[in-house]
């Protein structure tokens, strides 16, 4: 899919070059994408990086996994009370942030300033509604969607049918807001609103802010795509310096890892189900071999690039998910996944409120453990996922990226929720089967398939599912952090994309037979309190861009 | 013998077109040829411009700055594609029928190890298309 432009009848006059009469309002700046770069060719591969943030994040990196692997009975209590101080004593400013992402998002749908096309009025869309979407999906939780929408839902339900427990005057369950002791129907609508609380308008609320500023800054105002120019606003020319590699290199960092840490986890679970279904012993090699053969298909599709690579892997995965999805609709229990679906829309809708409150919260395990876990983790893998939807949503307006971002994978994440999760809880309150409840987290959507006919067939898919969106992950992953190396150029030579992609398996590697992956995770999720920071100012230069931009008819 | 040359060029790195853009204009003279300058960009910002419109202006601008040069009809196309390190290849072998284009004079580098990973731009061009085709090493001295 290209673009033609074509050239006018008229000659372009020969000298000077015209400033662009588009229909943009592009920002001022003296400075040239790749002006600190350097190129080199060595050995014959062509290099062409942002000098300093190539080389401070490859050594923070470096730096990283070496002291979580040769230290790692001393860091991980820093890292976990580092971790447990961000989600105890700042739950309130994760909760009230993500709120402000929300609302933002959901409010400027309906303003004008939603007529604004990104990329320019005149700008037309790179990819078709399905491969966007598609794209949008894979990247930004597919993953997370095969992990926990059969676990969380029953998590949930357990916690909440438990009841309350005090114990010196502190709530000891892990129940979200008063819980529903004894009460089956009440456990479950509360148990779905919490899960789809978690899955559905703050995490893409999130995506959606990084995203639009980023694009915004990029395709409308002509700087570099990078994590620095949502800045400008607020730095202005600083953002060229220091202030602006800092941001770069912090997002690099979040990236990596998040995929890293992910990367292992993914590969976790994909062995379970292996060893779940064929009997592959779930031993490190078998990980290892794993990961490997996941980074090795990455790699191919990397190089073919976002068109050939990412987006066919993409909607190959949606399809399948799609199937998966109809399948369990069908033969699990229909009449109540349908019902249920606006049975939790309606749930999610009343205690969306008290959910989201960010102020004196009573179940504080559930709300420091769960949510402001989660949102950390969102906002951690924003500048990732944030960067990718930004890079391929070129041409939509405001609205319809709004619309796309936020609104329709939160519905999707509600079917996803209340067929997978509804199922396995109607296996367990209706057919008293506990092998879903009593199995490991890795292991309980295999549990759940295991009830339904076709096993074989359903857990395979499963599997697939869950290494192709790794696949995906760490494609788009490779190709974010390419560009914010190479100061905000998209195309860089192709050995730089091989590389990253390279590290990502070997850093996740790395962690996994070394064991710090748990520790990474908390560091990861640490730096979503910066980044909370980073977002902030997304809202107000969103606000501030779009103000400034015409808006097409 | 021919009518129209496609000459690809990356306004971001003159020294590596510099090359072919003498033989374009040589053979352009010789076969009184117009040259149809071809530039693939992404759509987010770059060096050159800040969007395909900018672009299409600048590489206007510079097949002008050519005419006078070699003193044949120019014209000029800015392409873009969502990533253009992984689509260049298609995205020329597409623009030679657009442009109705009976030459390709386009600069590549010599054979090296790495090309049976990533093979080169002008070896896949020339595999894949009608019209003839000039890779241009670069000068040696």
């Amino acid at each position: 899919m290209t673009n033609n432009h074509k050239a006018p009848e008229a000659a372009a006059p020969s000298e000077g070059i015209p400033a662009p009469e588009g229909p943009a309002n592009l920002i001022d700046t003296d400075y040239v994408i790749g002006q600190d770069n350097i190129t080199a060719s060595p050995l014959g591969i062509n290099l062409d990086l942002h000098g300093k943030v190539f080389t401070f994040s490859s050594l923070v990196i470096l730096f990283f996994v070496i002291v979580t692997l040769a230290l790692q009975d001393q860091v991980e209590p820093i890292f976990n009370a580092m971790f447990s101080f961000l989600t105890g004593n700042l739950a309130w400013f994760f909760l009230l942030a993500a709120n402000i992402f929300v609302v933002l998002s959901i409010v400027l749908i309906f303003t004008p300033l939603a007529k604004v096309r990104i990329g320019g009025a005149h700008a037309t869309p790179d990819f078709s509604y399905l491969g966007w979407f598609s794209m949008l999906f894979a990247a930004g939780m597919g993953i997370g969607l095969m992990f926990y929408g059969v676990s969380e839902p029953i998590t949930h339900f357990d916690t909440a049918i438990g009841g309350t427990a005090m114990e010196d005057g502190v709530r000891t369950d892990w129940s979200p807001l008063g819980a529903a002791a004894g009460n089956q129907e009440g456990a479950i609508s509360l148990g779905m609103a919490a899960t789809i609380f978690h899955w559905g308008l703050h995490p893409w609320g999130i995506y959606a802010v990084v995203a639009l500023a980023l694009a915004l800054f990029s395709y409308n105002k002509g700087l570099p795509l990078t994590m620095r120019s949502i800045f400008y606003p607020i730095l202005g020319e600083r953002i060229w310096g220091w202030p602006g590699h800092v941001i770069d290199i912090l997002a690099v960092f979040a990236t990596l890892f998040g995929l890293a840490t992910s990367l292992g986890l993914g590969a976790t679970q994909a062995t379970a189900g292996l060893g779940y279904l064929f009997g592959v012993p779930a031993t490190n090699t078998t990980m290892v071999l794993l990961i490997m053969g996941i980074t090795a298909v990455a790699l191919g599709s990397v190089v073919l690039g976002v068109e050939k690579g990412v987006q066919r892997l993409s909607q190959f995965n949606m399809i399948l998910a799609a199937l998966l999805l109809l399948f369990v609709i069908a033969v699990g229990p229909t009449l109540m996944i349908a019902t249920g679906f606006f049975e939790n829309l309606l749930s999610y809708a009343v205690n969306l409120p008290a959910l989201s409150n960010p102020f004196g919260r009573e179940d504080a395990n559930f709300s420091q453990g769960w949510t402001a876990f989660y949102w950390a983790w969102w906002i951690a893998w924003s500048p990732f996922v944030g960067m990718f939807i930004a890079r391929v949503s070129r041409g939509r307006t405001v609205r319809e990226f709004l619309i796309a971002v936020l609104l329709v994978p939160s519905i999707v994440s509600v079917l996803w929720m209340t067929s997978f999760g509804g199922t396995a809880i109607d296996q367990a309150v209706n057919q008293g089967f506990d092998g879903v409840r009593e199995a490991a987290l890795e292991l309980q959507l295999f549990q759940m398939l295991g009830q339904l006919p076709l096993t074989a067939i359903t857990s395979f898919v499963a599997i697939v599912l869950v290494m192709v969106f790794f696949i995906t992950s760490s494609d788009s992953g490779s190709l974010v952090i390419d560009s914010i190396t190479a100061g905000g150029k998209v195309d860089a030579p192709k050995p730089q994309r091989i590389f990253w992609a390279i590290i990502e398996g070997a850093v996740a590697i790395a962690l996994l037979l070394g064991g710090g992956l748990t520790a990474l995770q908390t560091a990861v999720i640490t730096t979503g309190l910066p980044f909370t920071l980073v977002l902030l100012a997304a809202c107000y230069a969103i606000v501030k861009g779009l103000m400034s931009e015409p808006r097409s008819a | 013998m021919y009518k129209k040359i496609m000459v690809p060029v990356d306004l971001a790195h003159f020294d590596v077109i510099e090359p072919s853009l003498q033989v374009a204009a040589d053979q352009a003279k010789h076969y009184g040829a117009e040259v149809c300058y071809v530039a693939v960009t992404a759509t987010t910002p770059s060096s050159v411009a800040h969007n395909p419109e900018e672009y299409q202006q600048k590489l206007e601008a510079f097949a002008q700055e050519r005419a006078k040069v070699h003193g044949q009809p120019v014209s000029a196309r800015v392409i873009t594609c969502p990533d253009p390190i992984a689509d260049l290849d298609d995205v020329l072998i597409d623009a030679i029928d657009e442009v109705g284009a009976d030459l390709v004079i386009m600069p590549t580098h010599p054979p090296k190890h790495l090309d049976v990973v990533i093979p080169s731009h002008g070896g896949k061009v020339a595999t894949h298309t009608k019209a003839s085709v000039f890779l241009v090493r670069p000068l040696q001295d």
